[in-house]
């Protein structure tokens, strides 16, 4: 909730404001959605048996997650075997240092990057830039976001947001010449400027898609073949890894590469798929003589052994949740204020930090269920938004306005007579807002409501109150014609 | 048409009996969805009863974080319902959470658990009992109108009503069915969402409304009310002259012009 605009602090609704007023933005989210859900639904459908697929992925990652002090040891000890350098970060902060001991010590001036949300996560490229040392990030989408100064808004496309013409703008200031909007052309100017920075580059960073426990192999996926080049052209090569993105063998990784392209992209395969295991040793043509892995808590061990909250660590960050979101849709990745958005945005950050700075999060939600029907590891998505709310309340972090509604709530809902007490206040009370049948005042507890839709009132006489004459008039009438009633609402002609 | 009463009566010499779990929405805002229902399943030669103790399912409660307010609201279910041999909701929404929530919501008492698994296995969502209980899908309907369906979120994915409504429309002569374009995505009602971030609903419930006008369809039907008073809203804030109507109303209404037609 510290975002701000204009000096002010702000939370999720007032930065969606500022977003449901960029069509742009709204109409380069939609576009971008509607294609990789089309593409996805036909991916899916190729494979066959989706929801097989999907028990499995879900079984694999629970398995891992729940065995995660064993695999992670595992997995760090053949890492080492490897010739890696293995190291812990218990937060963000600790994790952006351990990054910035190696660079100090390997005198690096200028780093390049492939995809990762854990580097977003703990802000290293701000870090880097503070300390004069070059960042470039690799990744198409990740280098317009870089050279818009913005962050991803979404958590496999970064610049779901832009359009070409933006693309093509952002390109023009860094030096392109004669530009089009044309996908060809504006790749040839990332590539042609990438290759130098390639070749010049000190450190090479990198995320980490899935580790394989039985080999300490780091396996990334990727589309522009990006990681292959910051993997092996610096000399060191640094991974950023969530301490859950573990898979137990290479058997697994035949679920999840399946699963992962078809759900992210609606590919039925990555482009690339490189897997690293150590450094270069002799014999070796390529890979970096020197590999650190950077292995990131950051509140993520914190659910481990909470029943429900555990799942939100089986995530494979393919976005399929973020692409199927009504609310995404609407106010695209930067509204939520957090690295992470979208549905799986609005349960990790308020996991991953607590407190009130993403607090209002699980409540920019319908409900709907949507994501949950897209994971492809069956993440409950929707049950662990309604979880943090109950959090939110048992901590008494919800205003007391609402609890005294929801006091109010259960004193009324709890005894019929009770219920129909306050229904007959309530419908005494709307008398003065009721126009044309329907109520359209935007002042009020329901403003929310009604500044943007009609409420209707309060029936004359509820189901309750007809039942009894309801009741009698079938009784009598047993003679299953149906009598036509009037009471209806109006009608179509 | 045959009713269901007269196949089935003589078969077995006694009527089937269902309760009503008419929600509280339906209660107080829209009786006469209610009605509607009641009178269509006395059509078929269903009797229905109405326990008067019923309140909510608690939802509202449960889904803002408030569990023991949600507890208090369901018990009067869990009592209302204890004798009854089916129940049947005009809500998929209300009905998913009877299935999916109650059981959990009060594990740590054993009484109230079992008559929680009892309720979730007799309670039913409206057009799910008429198909797939009943196994009537033509109900002798008439309604010459083109009408559009949305599928409500909570029915649909939590509790599986898929193609009951649609096989029941299809059904009705006279209607023509036209498809809704992204009908699956959410319509922005979500309860107390609706509220807290309205901005958001409303810019939801607008795209609903968009894509319910490119049908050029005449009616929007639905099984919940909770969405159809949000798009019902919206629509008459804009001014669009679309009749909102729940699929009972509109079998209701059909069956009426059908024995008269
Ligand atoms: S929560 Fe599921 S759908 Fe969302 S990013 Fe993670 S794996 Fe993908």
């Amino acid at each position: 909730m510290t975002t701000e605009i204009d000096g002010k602090q702000t939370g999720v609704l007032d930065r969606s404001r500022l977003a449901l007023q960029d069509d742009f933005l709204r109409a380069a989210v939609r576009f971008t959605a509607d294609r990789l859900r089309g593409k996805k639904r036909i991916a899916t459908e190729s494979l066959g048996n989706w929801e097989t697929w999907r028990e499995r992925g879900m079984q694999i990652r629970s398995h891992t997650v729940a065995n995660l002090d064993y695999y992670l040891a595992q997995f760090t000890e053949n890492v080492e075997a490897a010739g890696g350098h293995v190291h812990f970060a218990d937060d963000a902060a600790e994790a952006a240092q351990t990054v910035m001991n190696i660079l100090m010590e390997k005198q690096a001036r200028s780093v390049v990057k492939s995809k990762s949300m854990v580097s977003e996560e703990i802000g290293i490229n701000h870090l880097l830039e503070e300390h004069g040392i070059e960042v470039v990030e690799t990744d198409l989408g990740e280098y317009i976001v870089q050279l818009a100064r913005e962050t991803p808004s979404h958590i496999i496309i970064p610049a779901i947001h832009k359009n070409r013409r933006q693309i093509k703008d952002l390109f023009t200031e860094a030096g392109g010449e004669n530009l089009t909007t044309d996908t060809k052309t504006l790749t040839a100017f990332a590539r042609n400027t990438m290759r130098n920075k390639f070749l010049r580059a000190d450190v090479g960073i990198t995320g980490c898609n899935f580790g394989i426990a039985e080999s300490g192999s780091v396996v990334l996926f990727t589309n522009e073949g990006n990681a292959d080049m910051v993997t092996n052209l610096p000399k060191t090569h640094i991974v950023l890894m969530g301490m859950e993105r573990l898979l137990p063998a290479f058997a697994d990784l035949e679920v999840m590469a399946n699963l992962l392209p078809r759900a992210a992209t609606g590919q039925s395969i990555t482009t690339y798929m490189s897997v690293i295991t150590g450094n270069r040793r002799r014999g070796d043509i390529d890979g970096a003589q020197e590999m650190h892995l950077i292995v990131l808590d950051n509140g993520r061990s914190r659910q481990i052994g909470d029943a429900k909250m555990q799942s939100v660590l089986n995530c494979i960050r393919c976005g399929a949740c973020l692409n199927v979101c009504p609310v995404y849709r609407q106010i695209g990745g930067h509204a939520y204020g957090s690295v992470y958005p979208g549905p799986i945005g609005a349960v990790l950050s308020p996991v991953l930090n607590e407190g009130e700075k993403y607090a209002d999060l699980p409540y920019a939600s319908s409900l709907c269920g949507a994501c949950s029907e897209a994971c492809p590891v069956k993440i409950p998505l929707h049950d662990l938004l309604v979880h943090l709310r109950q959090r939110h309340v048992e901590h008494g972090h919800t205003k007391t306005m609402e609890r005294l509604a929801f006091r109010g709530f259960k004193v009324a809902f709890s005894r019929p007579n009770r219920l129909n007490l306050a229904i007959k206040m309530a419908r005494l009370g709307q008398k003065a807002l009721v126009r044309n049948g329907h109520i359209e005042s935007t002042l009020g507890p329901l403003k929310g409501w009604t500044a943007g839709r009609d409420a209707p009132t309060v029936a004359k006489q509820s189901f309750h109150d007809r039942w009894r004459t309801l009741q009698s008039e079938l009784q009598t009438q047993h003679n299953h014609a149906l009598e036509p009633k009037a009471e209806r609402g109006g009608d179509v002609e | 048409m045959e009713s269901y009463r007269d196949e089935h009566e003589h078969e077995e010499g006694h009527m089937m009996k269902v309760s009503l779990f008419v929600t509280c929405l339906v209660d107080n805002l829209y009786p006469q969805v209610g009605e509607a229902m009641v009178r269509l399943l006395d059509h078929l030669g269903v009797e229905v009863d109405f326990p008067q103790a019923q309140t909510c399912c608690g939802q509202p409660a449960f889904n803002s974080g408030y569990v023991d307010e949600a507890r208090a609201s369901a018990k009067t279910l869990l009592d209302a319902f204890e004798d009854a041999n089916y129940v049947i909701s005009p809500s998929g929404s209300c009905t998913g959470m009877v299935h999916h929530y109650y059981e959990e919501m009060f594990a740590d008492d054993p009484k109230r658990v079992r008559q929680a698994v009892d309720l979730a296995d007799k309670s039913y969502e409206f057009s799910q009992f008429l198909v797939n209980v009943l196994g009537v899908t033509d109900i002798g309907a008439f309604f010459p109108y083109s009408v559009t369906y949305h599928p409500s979120c909570h029915g649909s994915r939590l509790l599986g009503v898929k193609d009951e409504p649609l096989q029941l429309l299809r059904n009705v002569r006279g209607l023509e069915l036209i498809d809704l374009p992204y009908d699956t995505d959410c319509c922005g009602f979500g309860g107390t969402f609706a509220v807290k971030m309205g901005d958001i609903s409303t810019a939801m419930v607008t795209e609903k409304v968009s894509h319910v006008r490119e049908t050029g369809a005449r009616v929007l039907v639905g099984v919940d009310m909770g969405c159809l008073m949000n798009i019902g809203g919206r629509i008459s804030r804009e001014g669009e002259q679309v009749r909102v109507m729940h699929l009972a109303e509109l079998l209701y209404e059909g069956v009426q012009a059908g024995v008269s037609d």
